[in-house]
């Protein structure tokens, strides 16, 4: 239990000039403009915008520069400015398979209609230093334009489909309310579209260990990555004063497809099983760790044995969120005065009584 | 009125100087910055999920004059002047201004939007795998 305390009020006002101060740094260094961090670290800004729930890519940036670029506090201070927000309503599904690409690779097919491309990746660099990026004032090369890539790409998964050996994804009949975590608490057993909204906010690093857990033996289930997709996809919304849909909107978001084996149930004939794991903006770890997870998740759907962590709802949903995780830490440094007096207190006892029967044994 | 939503506003700006001096009007509702709930499916096709919202600037006018027709904007992000600029846009799309607003605003907001996605399909093209088939020697 912690206790309400009074005093010490300048002592946090002088701590906030003091972080603004440690913020600016060396007022000989020019100050960072949230643009910047827009336009430049473009990274950190999806992460935030994933993560802390609410696509704006201007207000991300301003959050990491307020957060002095520690993005779990950059998350929370978005996820507390979308609480002020009102809401206008609800958008139609994305299409991902009307996406404009920007990269597209598939680990499962080598000559998949439209090809492997691998855009904007890191994958095939050196992970050396570059220090001509530490000399100021270069100019980047122009990337290079040649035909262009299909206007819209056919998803793997959507391949094998034809032939039977994926499980369909198919939307259930009628008009979709799907659980909104925003609005209602989170409940188990949780439904899939319950999961995918907390994997979508879910803590990137927890989902990477907790996806690379499941290759390693826990909750095991053989995934290839069947697809991975990045570019742009339109925002459809319908107003209620027009009744019409309005693709007002275009955002970039990453897709991740796993294809994991499956060897059939009662009823199921043996086929590839799905995993599905979806960001804003560039995102392709945390894609992949969201669908190894989600697809472990369906463990009892599929009639797999649940026996490791990745394969617990309550587990994994309860811990996923960052915001929640940090701020149960971090009350930890509420003042707890009365609690640890009260534990004092109790153990001085024990230790006297304990004291007193060593010597009673000894006389 | 969806280009006129995805469009940069300064683009939008720039269009609407083609359309003269300022054009006046009666706010319906003054501009709201909001947000909505974006939607994905599971696996891409299967049932409707939740992922984040995305902030989104709305707003209504009346234009004053003889054709008072109403204008509705709705842009992405948090730009009123943005929301304003498209309100007044689809307003005078339904005045006798229709022909002159698609040739200044519309038709050139869709050719920079088709052309900037062509772009970054030509450079994504440039990173396209060409494959070699490695050829045993026989014998």
């Amino acid at each position: 239990m912690y206790v309400a305390t009074k005093g010490g009020e300048a002592a946090i006002e002088n701590s906030h000039a003091l972080i603004a101060e440690e913020r600016r740094g060396d007022p000989a260094v020019p100050e960072l403009e949230a643009a910047q961090i827009r336009e430049q670290l473009g990274g950190a800004v999806d992460r935030v915008m994933t993560e802390g729930s609410l696509y704006d890519p201007d207000l991300a940036a301003l959050a990491i520069k307020q957060a002095q670029g520690d993005l779990v506090e950059a998350i929370f201070l978005l996820r507390a400015f979308r609480t002020t927000l009102p809401r206008f309503g609800a958008s139609a599904p994305i299409d991902t398979g009307a996406m404009t690409i920007r990269r597209r690779i598939s680990a499962a097919f080598k000559d998949l209609p439209g090809g492997q491309v691998l855009g904007p990746t890191y994958d095939y660099t050196h992970r050396l230093l570059d220090f001509t990026l530490a000399a100021r004032g270069e100019t980047p090369p122009v990337a290079p334009e040649e035909d262009a890539t299909d206007a819209a790409m056919p998803r793997v998964a959507d391949i094998l489909g034809h032939e039977g050996l994926i499980e369909p994804e198919t939307p259930p009949p009628g008009p979709e309310q799907p659980y909104d975590l925003t609005r209602e608490p989170m409940q188990f057993p949780a439904g899939r579209d319950q999961r995918l909204q907390n994997l979508f906010r879910g803590d990137e690093g927890f989902l990477l260990a907790l996806g690379y857990s499941t290759q390693r033996g826990y909750g095991r289930n053989h995934p290839f990555a069947g697809e991975i997709r990045m570019g742009t996809v339109q925002v459809e919304f319908t107003p209620e004063e027009l009744g019409f849909p309005i693709a007002l909107g275009e955002i970039e978001v990453t897709e991740c497809q796993m294809v994991n084996q499956f060897k059939g149930a009662k009823g199921i004939a043996p086929q590839f099983t799905r995993g599905y794991g979806l960001a804003f903006g560039q995102a392709e770890r945390k894609t992949m760790g969201m669908a190894l997870v989600d697809r472990a998740l369906r463990a009892d759907e599929l009639a797999e044995d649940r026996l490791h962590p990745p394969q617990d709802e309550e587990f994994v949903l309860s811990h996923s969120d960052n915001v929640e995780a940090s701020g149960f830490v971090s009350h930890l440094k509420l003042p707890h005065y009365v609690d640890f007096q009260s534990e004092l207190v109790m153990l001085r006892g024990m230790r006297a009584s304990a004291e007193a029967m060593q010597k009673e044994a000894a006389e | 009125m969806g280009v006129l939503g995805r469009a940069p506003a300064k683009s939008l700006a720039a269009k609407m100087e083609a359309l003269g001096g300022p054009i006046a009007f009666d706010w319906l509702r003054q501009p709201e910055i909001g947000a909505i709930m974006v939607q994905g499916r599971a696996g891409g096709t299967g049932a409707a999920f939740n992922m984040g919202e995305m902030t989104v600037t709305r707003c209504a006018l009346r234009l004053t004059g003889e054709t008072a027709s109403v204008g509705h904007g709705y842009v992405q992000g948090r730009d009123a002047r943005h929301a304003e600029l498209a309100a007044l846009v689809d307003a005078l799309l339904q005045t006798d201004r229709q022909a002159e607003v698609m040739d200044a605003v519309i038709q050139p907001l869709k050719a920079e939007e088709a052309a900037r996605r062509l772009a970054a399909r030509r450079k994504a093209g440039a990173t396209k795998v060409d494959f070699f088939t490695m050829v045993r020697a026989e014998g």
